[in-house]
């Protein structure tokens, strides 16, 4: 296993209300290794890009961490003030958004954008400022960098955008970036390019990922890793093929069930009944238990801990010694 | 860009025409123009005269006609109660209110864009809520109130400031400026604040409700989440986009302190238009209603086309959609 | 059409709507200020101890008198001192507010109906005669309310015969007030017609020969009754304190008849020879009957939460 980059511990994201606390993320706790691509999947609602939210400290408050341990490099950043974290992001930590229609300042030439990003990261004057952020274009993929740079943001299509936005998320050079839904707003046929573009560029540079997406097809194609979150907590994380071929948490399995598959059996989708509990309203015990077809006993008291199963962790009671080759009720 | 400029223009035209119309239908129609000018003793022959002699026996459009061409040269009769060429006592009091709506305006758009400012970045903050109910007191205070409580505090009481009129001022051939003394600067202080406060108020909630849901944007959260410093962020790149919809409302502010001076001068017998205005409502002195009427327009028409064209020099949306076709 | 405007306030008393008042320590007080000021002005004539109006009951000897203290000449003591006529302040501020009131639920009322009707008729009829209504609105938005109602009311002086003129003010008031208020009564109403028109119900009225005029009326205004009694409510205000401009720029309500603004003018005379009870009561007055009007506006808008910007 290769250095770990980053370290969650028990990650809580909780929101103030009038009628309490609520827990958007509840005890969330992963790692990732230099240069891993670690995919986060999830129902919207699960806290999947809280999280990403928390661990770059851009939680919109009232939101705001309530618990746990956010390590980065071996540096403690959670308790980190603004100004603190500041130097980190963009140069330490990028974070592309979903939109990117909205992510870039319809006001500013892209370079303009380009430039000053580079320019607070690394000590450049202007004209080298500009080369790099031509080449940075180029990288990925905007033709004629040297006379689009001086367009506006409207100027491009909504793919051409996200790869300036991937090319401004470069621009410091970081050592994570975490990608929330890089391609839900972009057309199906431009998805797959921008997907392996990102994921190609941080290759070569050794830049780690943490793709948040709905899509398991984006997670499959690209994350070494994978975790499914389930109204905030990890239901199931480990190995993406392991994950796929073999979902062990009752939620995986439903999910991995409603994918198509072009080849294969020709059989219904499964769907999952129901859906996902409300914030303030998360039942007793495990979360999932009034939708899981095998939930039991145990499942309506206390919520299982992940439990390491082969290669993955799970966190569901059926794989609990103690209550192995029980029966659902 | 210069087809909308065209548009624009074409529609201020319009807007121009039909206050024309307004301000011409008032001079025919409200009370008797002969009967205003000639008193109680008269003959018929004389009202025949005097009929002829300001053209009313002319057919309408002709009339209309006239006094538009007499509009345009700044022509604007007699005025009933003075006896003086209407465009002579205008010319006489347009610096005093100019000067008092410049100052106002500069007051009301430094302070409202950096209270404003101020209270969005620091939105939960104690002195940010302060201002805010202060400024919901301030919107809801009439103007009048504000310049006698001014008065109270600062002439009466205190008896720092003037309570009343320009103090001395500077003949510089056919314009009178207070700037130049000591007492004429004294003497705008309290009226220009008087006029600008409401002003300042306004702009500042609307730069405050803007920067709010600037800084809510994805671009906002992006900048900020590829490490630029507060500064890049709340001044670089969330304020240029604040100003966008700001400067409609301020322009439309901007016209508005023109309006309100009259306010403002009554209470300070500041010796403008606005005074003028109130005088000649309250003797019904229609020729100087209705020059005050177009000068009044042709002021808010022409701020409110240099708002819409200043939208062309922020926006490049604008600009480039059209050059693009 | 009775039915429905009954539910929706019947749904509108069992949401939120309550909720929200009783949780707005602003709302609530301003309600009660403003309901206190509209009973005391509108039971006046049952408790206040003068008639201005009535000159039978002045004593001009008891001008000037402080408040609270008995009068030098005549001894008799006044809550809140009297005027240079010896008018006891109170009361003067009693009926000032009756006038002010007066006027401006006058005022809105002239100006929700043309405007609703307007309204109506631009998004109902629409082509050339909602053009023309809605450019005359567009025209008359450049321009600040207040001004719009001097102009008015400096024409319609005009129209009126001189000896008449004092007492034919407030109707004046009225009218130039209410004319400066219609647009945005007008617009809200024209957008919900436009988007109400264009529903199967009205098209299929239409198809069956019967006018749909009465049906989009029915159907139209009890969706808009939100917005209209926010406007309305903001409006309120907004007329209180024009009414009160004018009356104090002298172009309104007459010496004789004063009005809030009125009193605050002849009060502003007395401000540097030391009779501040002249002008700081009507003065008071005035701002805790804007302010909490406009208050419970700022309230109204928030709970009903109508479209509005």
């Amino acid at each position: 296993m290769s250095e770990i980059l980053l370290k969650i511990k028990d990650l809580i994201v909780e929101f103030p209300t009038r009628r309490g606390l609520l827990r958007a993320v509840d005890k969330v706790s992963f790692e990732i290794s230099k240069g891993e691509v670690l995919g986060i999947v999830g129902e919207s609602g699960a806290g999947k890009s809280l999280t990403g939210a928390a661990i770059i400290g851009l939680l919109e408050p009232p939101g705001r961490i309530g618990g746990g341990e956010i390590i980065f490099d071996g540096q403690r950043i959670d308790n980190l003030s603004d100004e603190q974290m500041r130097p980190l992001r963009g140069k330490r930590i990028a974070m592309i958004f979903q939109d990117p229609l909205t992510s870039l300042n319809p006001l500013y030439r892209i370079g303009e954008q380009l430039i000053e990003t580079i320019q607070t990261h690394l000590s450049m004057d202007n004209k080298q400022a500009r080369t790099r952020a031509i080449e940075l274009l180029d990288e990925v993929g905007i033709p004629a960098p040297q006379t689009r740079i001086d367009a506006y943001p409207h100027q491009f299509s909504g793919g051409m955008r996200q790869r300036v936005v991937i090319a401004l998320a470069l621009a410091g050079e970081p050592d994570l970036i975490i990608a929330d839904e890089p391609t839900t707003a972009l057309d199906v046929s431009v998805q797959a390019q921008i997907i392996s573009l990102l994921k190609n560029l941080c290759k070569e540079r050794g830049t780690a990922i943490m793709l948040i997406t709905h899509d398991m097809g984006v997670i499959a194609e690209t994350a070494d890793r994978m975790a499914v979150m389930y109204s905030g907590q990890i239901a199931e994380i480990g190995k993406t093929y392991d994950l796929i071929r073999n979902p062990k948490h009752p939620y995986s399995v439903g999910l991995m069930g409603s994918i198509p598959a072009i080849k294969g059996d020709v059989k219904r989708l499964v769907q999952i009944p129901g859906s996902m509990p409300r914030l303030n309203d998360i039942p007793q015990g495990c979360s999932f238990n009034p939708r899981c077809g095998k939930a039991f006993k145990p499942c309506y008291k206390k919520r299982s801990p992940l439990i390491e199963v082969g290669n993955s962790s799970v966190a569901c009671w059926l794989y609990d010694e103690e209550y192995k080759g029980a029966k659902a009720k | 860009m210069l087809a909308f400029a065209i548009r624009r223009m074409f529609q201020s035209i319009i807007v121009l025409l039909v206050v024309g119309l307004v301000a011409f239908s008032m001079f025919n129609f409200v009370g008797d123009p002969v009967d205003s000018m000639l008193g109680q003793e008269r003959t018929d022959a004389d009202v025949e005269r005097v009929r002829i002699q300001l053209g009313l026996d002319q057919p309408f459009p002709v009339q209309y006609y006239k006094f538009l061409k007499g509009a345009i040269k700044g022509n604007f009769g007699i005025s009933y109660r003075q006896g003086r060429p209407v465009s002579d006592i205008i010319a006489e009091r347009l610096p005093a209110t100019l000067e008092l709506a410049f100052v106002s305006a500069v007051l009301a758009i430094i302070f409202g864009v950096a209270l404003g400012i101020f209270t969005a970045i620091r939105r939960n903050g104690w002195a940010a809520n302060t201002i805010m109910t202060l400024s919901l007191i301030g919107v809801s205070l009439p103007t009048f109130l504000i310049g006698i409580l001014l008065i109270y505090i600062f002439a009466v009481e205190l008896g720092w400031l003037p309570s009343f009129g320009r103090g001395d001022v500077v003949d510089l051939g056919w314009w009178r400026t207070g700037f130049l003394t000591k007492s004429g600067l004294l003497a705008i202080i309290l009226p220009a604040i008087t006029l600008g406060l409401y002003q300042m108020t306004l702009i500042m909630r609307i730069v405050r409700a803007e920067m709010l849901e600037v800084l809510r944007t994805d671009y906002i959260k992006f900048a900020r989440a590829r490490g630029l410093s507060k500064r890049a962020v709340n001044f670089g790149h969330a304020l240029k986009n604040t100003m966008v919809p700001v400067i409609t409302v301020t322009g439309m502010q901007i016209g508005s302190i023109i309006a309100f001076a009259i306010i403002t001068e009554t209470v300070f017998q500041w010796p403008g238009v606005g005074l003028l205005f109130i005088n000649a409502i309250r003797f019904v002195d229609i020729p100087i209603m209705a020059a005050y009427l177009m000068l009044i327009s042709v002021m808010f028409v022409s701020i409110n086309l240099i708002v819409d064209l200043l939208y062309f020099a922020i926006d490049p949306r604008l600009r480039l959609d059209k050059t693009k076709g | 059409m009775f039915n429905k405007i009954q539910d929706n306030i019947f749904r509108a008393l069992n949401s939120d709507f309550i909720y929200s008042f009783k949780h707005s320590p602003v709302a609530i007080v301003s309600f009660i200020v403003a309901l206190i000021l509209v009973l005391g002005a509108v039971l006046a004539p049952f408790y206040a101890p003068h008639n201005p109006f009535d000159p039978a009951t002045l004593n001009l000897m008891n001008g000037f008198s402080a408040p609270m203290k008995p009068n030098e000449f005549t001894g008799e003591t006044f809550f809140l001192g009297t005027d240079d006529q010896g008018r006891d302040v109170f009361s003067t501020i009693l009926y000032g507010m009756r006038i002010s009131l007066f006027v401006g639920f006058a005022a809105v009322t002239f100006a929700m109906v043309l405007g609703v009707s307007l309204g109506l008729i631009a998004g109902y009829v629409g082509g050339w005669l909602d053009a023309l209504i809605m450019r005359i609105a567009d025209v008359q938005l450049t321009f600040p309310g207040i001004l719009v109602a001097m102009l008015i009311f400096g024409i319609a002086k005009g129209f009126t015969p001189i000896d008449q003129r004092d007492q034919m003010a407030i109707w004046v008031l009225i009218i130039a007030i209410g004319l400066s208020e219609w647009v945005q009564f007008a617009r809200v109403v024209r957008g919900a017609t436009l988007v109400e028109k264009n529903k199967e119900y009205v098209q299929a009225a239409r198809l069956n020969g019967r006018r749909s005029g009465g049906i989009l009326i029915s159907h139209i205004l009890p969706n808009v009754l939100g917005s209209v009694l926010v406007i309305a409510t903001i409006s309120l205000a907004l007329a209180i304190i024009a009414e009160a401009t004018l009356s104090f720029l002298g172009v309104g309500a007459p010496p004789t008849k004063p009005s809030l603004g009125t009193l605050i003018r002849i009060g502003q005379g007395y401000l540097f020879s030391g009779e501040w009870w002249i002008l700081l009561f009507p003065a008071a007055t005035l701002l805790a009957l804007a302010l909490s009007v406009n208050l419970l506006g700022d309230w109204l808008r928030d709970a009903l939460n109508p479209k509005l910007k």
